[in-house]
């Protein structure tokens, strides 16, 4: 007995001491604080697709990652903080596309952020080959594309060979692996025609003379001088490796996520208090122990939540506060049980030993039910909203699964009603309003 | 036990329900939010003062957007909802309706779906629902396989299986009939709540079962085998009611408080569920076990 009340006390003190680290990791800039959603901080959320199709099926996830990191690159000059720039593929039911996620926390200019994303320029190069049997020409990729540019500068020309003297021109420094792939272009191809595609438009289509080892190489054509400034600008930012489009945005002001997210808090609160009331008057003494192992319950899955951590949404904080309607329902299987021992006559210590015994499978099932669904949703929900519901509703099912049985049953037991069967004991184990 | 004995009663209300929910998805559909069918959907809430429906309108048809739905909400504010936009033209929209610098509003929300995106989640919806059902129906199964007389374990499955459609189609039905009057609208999360609703209302057709479970063995144990099956059922009911009554009881507690108080754009999320767990406690204690005695005498 000293063991279980033991238990007890230390099962208490380290709730309380949970319920203090949620509470404590809110305040300043704790790195335990809270992760919101864009639907209660307010921010950006953007899905682009990205047209893999003219890459080889080898080069898209490292044409993927080159994309995510010129986005990031891009992202950051924002100067947001923390966002999420993620690769994601369509899945089957998509039809298997590639897609870019970007997420800006606290960005609500949707215009500004999808242009300054958007407008990053697709450079590529492709050889001039005949077109068999036609006096036409096409033009074939070589697979090298802005995405190995290292650097580009404006600069002007000298009239040297011919030109004409102080044109705009812009000047490529390919990285390492770029002036590999650039001279083995220029050596294989000499003589031939290599055309500079911008967005899809040839802007230029010099002669290759010779081989080039340094990975240099000039832009001549008909820009003007702010022209060419910002195509250089954009190139530096990052030439993206593939095409991509807006697929769906979604932004959400700052004001209406606080909103949301303070009338979830009282929601959350006041629904608290109404069913412990309801547990209390029902349940009599059980319930009073099932409400302290409620408030364990909801401390410990925020400290998860906080810990993993969970990003929380509308939809989830919904759920968490569903889950803890949820939550109480095993004590309840729990208590029916046991009232029922009772009258058939065991006494109450066996009567509260075989409540937990015979509820505990029909408390297994329904749990394991539960996580069956909520990790279907997970797996097939599709958006970030709803992955984080199934995500807050599988955790909460585990934590009350925890808190409802084995805290009761330690915080009852501890009590030590024992062999006792006073009519105070009947009477704080029964329940109902009338008995 | 009434509920046993007067199963028919039961079985004719549900039956009439479910028609009714199918008559109104058939007269009225559903009103897709644009999460399925793509598009755009803008609310904007004005600071100074509101132009008129007839004013927003013109203003977006004179930018392009000729066929925006423009909902008023709350004094000064409108939801608009357009076929997908491009970046470009939501721009052009914003111009339109602040008329130039005249009339200037605050954005609360923008979300623009593309139709790829739509579809997908569409299919993804349909296959989440089936997949629960499948999957809990023969974890149900599986669950009271050792329950084979008088009523094999299969048919327990069958029993929860035919619970759940109830329990999937009565907020259905709901929505159509809400979706038509009062404009709520079909979106992911409405997908969300039905599955919750799946899991959940499960619960308790596993209590009462495993009451029949624990009573068939008892039988067994004291030389009661003549029980009919439809005493033993109608004793578990009746042993068992209350805490099947609790247990949802709990949950519409904290959903009402939501409902009452939350916030609002969870309102139709947590509707859907309190219609969902209540035609889901319904259909666990009122058609669940009778229907169990029901195939026994097949």
């Amino acid at each position: 007995m000293l063991r279980v009340r033991l238990a007890a006390i230390a099962l208490l003190l380290a709730g309380v001491g949970i319920g203090w680290f949620v509470v404590q990791s809110q305040e300043g800039q704790s790195r335990f604080a809270f992760r919101y959603g864009l639907d209660l901080a307010g921010g950006t959320h953007l899905v682009y697709q990205a047209d893999t199709s003219k890459l080889a099926a080898a080069d898209v996830d490292a044409s993927m990652q080159s994309l995510r990191d010129v986005i990031e690159r891009r992202v950051n000059i924002f100067g947001v903080s923390e966002p999420v720039v993620q690769t994601e593929r369509g899945g089957i039911t998509g039809g298997g596309e590639q897609r870019l996620i970007v997420e800006l926390p606290g960005i609500t200019n949707l215009s500004d952020a999808v242009k300054a994303i958007g407008s990053t320029p697709v450079l590529d190069f492709r050889l001039q080959e005949a077109v068999a049997g036609t006096s036409t020409v096409a033009y074939v990729p070589t697979g090298l594309t802005g995405a190995y540019l290292s650097h580009a500068a404006l600069d002007f020309s000298s009239g040297r060979a011919g030109t004409l003297a102080n044109q705009p021109i812009i000047d490529l420094q390919f990285n390492t692996e770029g002036a590999i792939r650039f001279k083995d272009i220029t050596t294989q191809n000499t003589g031939k025609q290599l055309g500079i595609f911008l967005d899809g438009q040839l802007i230029s289509s010099p002669v290759i003379q010779e081989a080039i080892p340094n990975g240099q190489a000039t832009i001549s054509g008909s820009f003007t001088p702010q022209e060419a400034a910002d195509l250089v600008r954009n190139l530096n930012f990052g030439a993206l490796p593939v095409p991509i489009s807006l697929e769906s945005s979604q932004s959400v002001g700052a004001s209406l996520g606080a909103q949301a997210l303070q009338e979830s808090t009282v929601a959350g609160l006041w629904g608290f208090v109404f069913l412990s009331i309801f547990l209390i008057l029902w349940y009599r003494l059980p319930g009073v122990i099932a409400v302290a192992a409620l408030m364990i319950y909801v401390a410990l899955s925020l400290a998860i939540f906080k810990l993993i951590p969970v990003t929380l949404t509308v939809a989830g904080l919904a759920g968490f506060i569903l889950s803890i309607g949820m939550a109480v329902d095993a004590n309840i299987l729990i208590f029916e049980r046991t009232k029922e021992e009772l009258r058939a006559g065991k006494p109450l210590q066996e009567a509260i030993h075989e409540g937990f015994h015979r509820a505990w499978t029909s408390i297994r099932d329904s749990n394991l039910s539960s996580i069956l669904t909520g990790v279907i949703l997970y797996w097939l929900g599709g958006t970030a909203i709803i992955k984080g519901f199934a995500l807050v509703f599988v955790i909460g099912v585990l934590v009350s699964m925890f808190t409802a049985v084995t805290l009761t049953r330690t915080f009852l037991i501890s009590l030590g009603f024992g062999g006792s069967d006073s009519k105070l004991a009947h009477f704080l184990f029964g329940s109902g309003v009338s008995k | 036990m009434w509920i046993v004995k007067n199963r028919k009663i039961f079985y004719i209300f549900s039956g009439l329900v479910v028609l009714a929910a199918f008559a109104s998805f058939a007269v009225w559909g559903l009103k897709f939010g644009i999460d399925f069918t793509g598009g755009s959907l803008l609310e904007v809430s004005y600071t100074q003062s509101a132009p008129s429906v007839a004013d927003v309108t013109t203003a977006l048809s004179s930018v392009g957007i000729p066929d925006a739905s423009v909902r008023p909400t709350g004094q000064t504010g409108y939801i608009l909802r357009t076929s997908f936009l491009t970046p470009d033209q939501y721009d052009a929209a914003k111009a339109a309706l602040s008329m130039n610098g005249a009339a200037p509003f605050e954005e609360k929300e923008y979300t623009s779906i593309g139709p790829t995106i739509g579809t997908e989640l569409k299919t993804r919806a349909v296959w989440a629902i089936a997949l629960v059902l499948i999957v809990i129906a023969l974890f149900i199964a599986f669950v009271f396989r050792r329950v084979s007389k008088p009523v094999s374990s299969w048919k327990y499955g069958l029993v929860v299986l035919l619970a759940l459609a109830h329990d999937v189609v009565v907020p259905v039905g709901a929505f159509a009939i809400l979706g038509h009057f009062f404009g709520a609208e079909v979106d992911t999360l409405f997908v969300t709540a039905l599955l919750v609703i799946l899991g959940f209302s499960v619960h308790d057709s596993i209590v009462v079962f495993d009451r029949v479970r624990e009573n068939l063995k008892r039988n067994q144990e004291h030389n009661n085998a003549k029980e009919p099956f439809e005493d033993t059922v109608g004793k578990s009911v009746s042993q068992t009611i209350a805490r099947s009554i609790n247990t949802s009881l709990t949950v519409v507690i904290v959903l009402l408080v939501l409902f009452f108080i939350g916030p609002a754009s969870a309102h139709y999320f947590v509707l859907t569920l309190l219609i969902g767990i209540i035609a889901g406690t319904y259909s666990s204690i009122f058609l669940g076990s009778p229907l169990l005695v029901t195939l026994e005498k097949r």
